[in-house]
């Protein structure tokens, strides 16, 4: 059986931001590869970071707390942190734990990169 | 009560490489119960915190441990909905001791809890006669004012 464990993230950079956008599901299982990814782009800091989550169908609460690590980690760095292209179902969640209103969240990518 | 053997009773290993394959089925049960896709999102999505808790926090990240979900559907009682227990082996503790963070704290971690609360219907935790923890849980079809009307199957 094939190793589900990691999660596919592809990066892009535009207009001096660093876009991530991670695809499948994002739980417990996944959520380290994220965060690993995350990481690595903290590492050397660009202006933004942008997580683009259109791919993402379901994400739990380990999930958002490694966008809240990469918030803190953005604030660190005088980096602006955006996330955008959120599914009705992954934006539930932060509305639950009341984080809709903490992080920075757009509809799509352009009105990311215009933050 | 739930003195009567649960409709689905499950026993899963803590890896949590078996969380999705919970999800699904709570999204397939739920779903043909009538709930709506939100209201059936939030049930599963109340369900994977709970496991993510035993697997991080009552078993520490040990993946070869025994969870053993237990679902009562009560489609035919007064209040229709469902009942859910999730039972492990992990170390007890006191269940007043289990709360979220919270939530103007904002970091990383301790949402589950909370989420788990906020989603369902009625929340206890509490200690297994013999070892290890019971979290009770349920969500009646009334309380997803869009739901459906449970589904019944002939073949």
């Amino acid at each position: 059986m094939a190793d589900q464990a990691d999660l596919e993230i592809t990066w892009d950079s535009r207009e001096g931001a660093t876009i991530l956008r991670p695809m499948g599901d994002v739980d417990l299982s996944r959520s380290p590869s994220l965060r690993n990814d995350i990481r690595k782009v903290f590492e050397n800091p660009p202006e933004k970071v942008i997580v683009e989550l259109s791919a993402v169908s379901y994400m739990d609460s380990s999930g958002v707390a490694t966008l809240v690590e990469a918030m803190q980690l953005s604030r660190k760095s005088n980096a602006k942190l955006v996330l955008c292209c959120m599914t009705e179902r992954v934006h539930s969640i932060f509305e639950i734990a009341r984080l809709d209103q903490v992080f920075t969240i757009s509809p799509d990518v352009d009105a990311a990169l215009a933050e | 009560m739930t003195s009567e053997r649960p409709s689905v009773e499950i026993k899963l290993v803590s890896d949590p490489m078996f969380l999705a394959g919970a999800r699904e089925l709570i999204l397939g049960l739920t779903h043909r119960l009538g709930f709506k896709q939100d209201a059936s999102g939030q049930i599963a999505l109340a369900v994977d915190e709970a496991l993510a808790n035993v697997i991080n926090h009552g078993y520490e990240r040990q993946c070869d441990q025994p969870i053993w979900i237990k679902i009562w559907t009560t489609a035919d009682e007064d209040e229709p909905g469902l009942r859910i227990h999730i039972e492990d082996e992990a170390k007890q503790i006191d269940p007043d001791s289990i709360c979220g963070r919270d939530l103007d704290d904002v970091k990383p971690g301790g949402l589950g809890v909370h989420i788990i609360r906020q989603v369902m219907d009625t929340v206890v935790y509490e200690k297994k006669e013999s070892c290890g923890m019971r979290l009770k849980m349920s969500k009646r079809l009334a309380s997803d004012t869009n739901a459906d009307q449970p589904e019944h199957s002939h073949g």
